[in-house]
């Protein structure tokens, strides 16, 4: 593509025909991409799509089987990530590779030159932090700080390399809206520098907004090159499913029904110095309504749903009601017997035994919510195998979870097709009430489409359904209500058609307005 | 008279304080050897058999570093290596240690050891009681001062340490940036195995010079023990060191003044002083857990295989 636009172009980075196999499975399959000096290019791609195997490769982390990587029109073998930042290729992962226990500087040094002393590296850690936006103390301790200000460190220890070519993995997952236009500005002021960036992200609208090109990846192949400025999200969509995204469907003007679960006046306090503490939460959910709580990570999402799952019961038994009885003390299983479903945030390890087989994870949490379905045998508790395997299966259908074999380990799973198991275990029960924290994290558009439409028919299909999400455009699909949690506070719910994003992203922030959410103002 | 106990509880509390320090570095690589008591019981062996066969009390001390490094590399060879539990094979190394020096130290049993004799520094030894007690030490105390301040600087102060404190704390991340996460630990286990061995030579050099199987009667528990009770920082080692220490001695003092006055105290109760003060300082730090997150090595004990 570059290289017909004339002579001039030699695009900073190129790749021909780029293979990896792991085995038989060909992860990337012959990719060729260019990315010019100077441009913000879009790596787009579904879960699985082998935009983290190309990425890696080309950082050095993964050797390609095959193909060629050239730098600057000369060829070249990226063995290792130090290899990468000589040539002039930064990184910003999705995971940050901090290390808590140190301090900012400290983790910038390790990426560093040894002969430059710290004190030499918090200056221009600082330094640089301050032109480009992003404000960091090099002195703190990682473990004391928020995502947000985690992923500026990236950043800026990316930057200290002064490298040509900055990779950014699916940076704006974690940040307001506000703190996204800020890394806008920072990528813009990188681009007028004469700085390539590659930006790998599933939301198409920023993919519109901030970059110049993009590439499309499907099943490890080059499905389309585009300007993403003359797409449409829906087209766009289709060149990263190959298909038509379902679209989700909601029928306006749902009637709702009784109050399914309350919460009234909880505070919790923060049970580590890492966590927060919920500050006078209330919330009603009716029969019939999807009420969505958007927020900042970190601002008390992971607390909110231990209370209300049980994971951590709470001193007053009254502050939570679950369909009229009161269950602040209850713990998990027994608000499950009295219908309500939970899905945690994280996958592996909370949500699933990511060592266990599929049907061992429908087991274990279903084992006291279904006893007569899954144990037989009275006090023994015999596992009934049949039944399980039998359910594990009806969910896989319904959820259209791909997996390979009948009844694989959890870790095998993409984690899309993990996510619609998990979800699809809770909504097999038509629990009464379900509440969701990150439904679609880290899910491709395919499965979070699927994720989303389960809940919203689950929800008019009569049970109250709380989703607690970062991604907003999930909860504009979902949502009849949105509150907004911040430090721990939960706002007064809006009925979804009266917000603006631009309204909500002030709530996140934690401006709130005096007037909708008057506890919020006293205690400022 | 208070002169002579300070002077015992240097004796007492500088194994302590040797051995401790090496595995705190051997911790904050990630890697818990709990075979300090077995690394010890070998060092203080090699030490006294090379110093009884080549009559030099220095070559002593050279061969239980070397005793007690050898023996933490099958330590290092089994859990870095071969990925074994740490946990098991460290309380294995121990029990092998225990009953391998008893094997080779069969022949010196009875025979009168070659003692350490102190290094005098001229005019700093004629301070009163300080100069004397400080001044007049053998080589192991002056090393054992020497390695809280040079472990301190290089954990805290030198590059190298940064990556190993970093390996410590998430060796995956480690991983990813580059650092041999394998290749430092390995060196982790042989510098703890080593001031194991230097401990364990101060007890058949200093402490006792003679050899008595299972001479080190549970000192390298006791040092474990106070890695954890220091919150894993080396000038914290030295004064928990010395506090067991004292708390070791006074205990003898206490069942002698106990004894004549009538009382009874069982002398196990006052030998596990240390263990249950461990416990309530763990109790205490414990309560603040920002800082007992930020100094504990988060993949402490947790074997790490690269994937690829």
């Amino acid at each position: 593509m570059t290289l017909s636009e004339g002579p001039a172009a030699v695009p900073l980075l190129s790749v021909r025909g780029l293979t990896k196999l792991f085995g038989s499975f060909a992860a990337c399959n012959a990719i060729d991409l260019d990315i010019a000096p100077g441009e913000i290019h879009a790596l787009l791609g579904e879960n699985g799509a082998g935009k983290s195997t190309l990425v890696k490769m080309l950082f050095g982390v993964l050797q390609p089987s095959a193909g060629q990587i050239l730098w600057e029109g000369a060829p070249v073998t990226i063995v290792s990530p130090g290899e990468a930042r000589r040539l002039g290729i930064g990184m910003v992962f999705q995971h940050f590779s901090l290390f808590e226990a140190l301090t900012v500087a400290e983790n910038i040094a390790l990426s560093l030159d040894p002969k430059i002393s710290l004190a030499r590296i918090s200056d221009e850690a600082a330094s640089l932090s301050k032109a480009y936006g992003l404000p960091l103390d090099p002195k703190a301790h990682v473990a004391d700080l928020s995502v947000g200000e985690r992923q500026r460190i990236e950043i800026v220890r990316a930057l200290l390399q002064n490298p040509k070519l900055i990779i950014l993995d699916e940076p704006t997952s974690v940040l307001t809206p506000q703190e996204a236009d800020r890394l806008f500005e920072t990528l813009f002021k990188l681009k007028a520098e004469g700085r390539s960036v590659l930006y790998i992200s599933h939301r198409l609208e920023e993919v519109r907004r901030i970059c110049d090109r993009a590439t499309v990846l499907r099943h490890g192949k080059v499905t389309g090159a585009c300007d993403p400025k003359q797409e449409t999200p829906a087209s766009l969509a289709r060149m990263m499913v190959g298909s038509d995204v379902a679209e989700v469907h909601r029928d306006a003007g749902t009637v709702l029904g009784d109050i399914r679960l309350e919460v009234g006046n909880l505070s919790v306090p923060a049970r580590t110095p890492f966590a927060v503490a919920l500050r006078n939460v209330s919330m009603k959910v009716r029969a019939g309504e999807v009420l969505a709580i958007a927020g900042v990570a970190g601002n008390g999402q992971g607390e909110l749903f231990d209370v209300l799952s049980g994971e951590y019961p709470v001193a007053g038994d009254e502050a939570i009601r679950i369909r009229g009885k009161a269950v602040g003390r209850t713990g998990i299983n027994g608000r499950r017997l009295l219908g309500a479903g939970f899905v945690p945030e994280e996958r592996h390890g909370h949500a699933a035994v990511s060592a266990m087989a599929l049907s061992d994870n429908l087991l274990l949490a279903r084992s006291q919510s279904d006893r007569k379905a899954f144990l037989s045998g009275g006090a023994f508790s015999v596992i009934r195998f049949d039944a399980i395997r039998s359910a594990t299966r009806r969910i896989c259908e319904v959820m259209d979870v791909r997996k390979s074999g009948e009844d694989p380990q959890a870790s095998s799973l993409s984690g899309g097709n993990l996510q619609k198991f998990i979800v699809g275990r809770e909504l097999d029960r038509q629990p009464a009430v379900l509440v969701v924290n990150q439904p679609t994290w880290g899910v491709d558009a395919g499965a979070a489409s699927r994720i989303r439409q389960a809940l919203i028919d689950l929800a008019k299909a009569g049970s109250a359904v709380v989703v607690i999400s970062q991604d907003l455009d999930e909860i504009f699909e979902v949502a009849t209500n949105i509150a907004v949690i911040s430090e721990g506070r939960l706002s007064e719910p809006h009925p979804a058609g009266t917000l603006t994003l631009e309204r909500i992203g002030l709530l996140m922030g934690g401006i709130h307005e005096s007037h909708s959410i008057p506890e919020a103002a006293h205690a400022h | 008279m208070f002169e002579a106990i300070l002077l015992t509880v240097i004796t007492a509390s500088t194994p302590l304080v040797v051995a401790a320090l090496g595995e705190l570095v051997t911790e904050r690589s990630g890697v818990l050897n709990l075979g300090v008591e077995g690394m010890m019981i070998m060092g203080a062996v090699c030490a006294f058999a090379a110093a009884q066969l080549s009559g030099s009390p220095y070559v002593g001390i050279l061969a239980g570093i070397f005793g007690g490094g050898l023996f933490s590399l099958l330590f290092g060879f089994l859990t870095l290596t071969l990925v074994a539990n740490q946990v098991a094979t460290g309380l294995a190394l121990t029990i092998l240690g225990l009953g391998l020096s008893g094997q080779i130290g069969e022949v010196f049993v009875g025979q009168p050891g070659i003692k350490l004799q102190p290094i005098v520094f001229p005019i700093l030894s004629d301070i009163p009681f300080f100069g004397r007690v400080l001044f007049s030490q053998d080589l192991i105390f002056y090393l054992s001062v020497a390695l809280v301040v040079g472990i301190n600087w290089f954990l805290f102060r030198s590059r190298t340490g940064l990556k190993l404190r970093a390996i410590g704390d998430s060796h995956s991340s480690a991983h990813a940036l580059g650092i041999n996460v394998i290749r430092t630990r390995y060196l982790a286990v042989m510098f703890g195995g080593a001031c194991a061995g230097l401990a364990g030579a101060q007890l058949s050099l200093v402490y006792t010079p003679q050899w008595v199987e299972n001479m080190s009667a549970g000192r390298g528990w006791i040092a474990l023990a106070l890695v954890v009770f220091a919150s894993w920082r080396p000038w914290r080692i030295l004064a928990g060191g010395y506090l067991f220490g004292a708390v070791g001695i006074g205990q003898l003092h206490a069942q002698i003044v106990a004894q004549n006055l009538g009382i009874v105290i069982p002398s196990q109760f006052l030998s596990a002083l240390p263990y249950a003060a461990t416990i309530v300082v763990l109790i205490i730090i414990s309560h603040n857990r920002r800082t007992t997150l930020i100094n504990t090595p988060a993949s402490l004990g947790k074997p790490f295989v690269p994937d690829r």
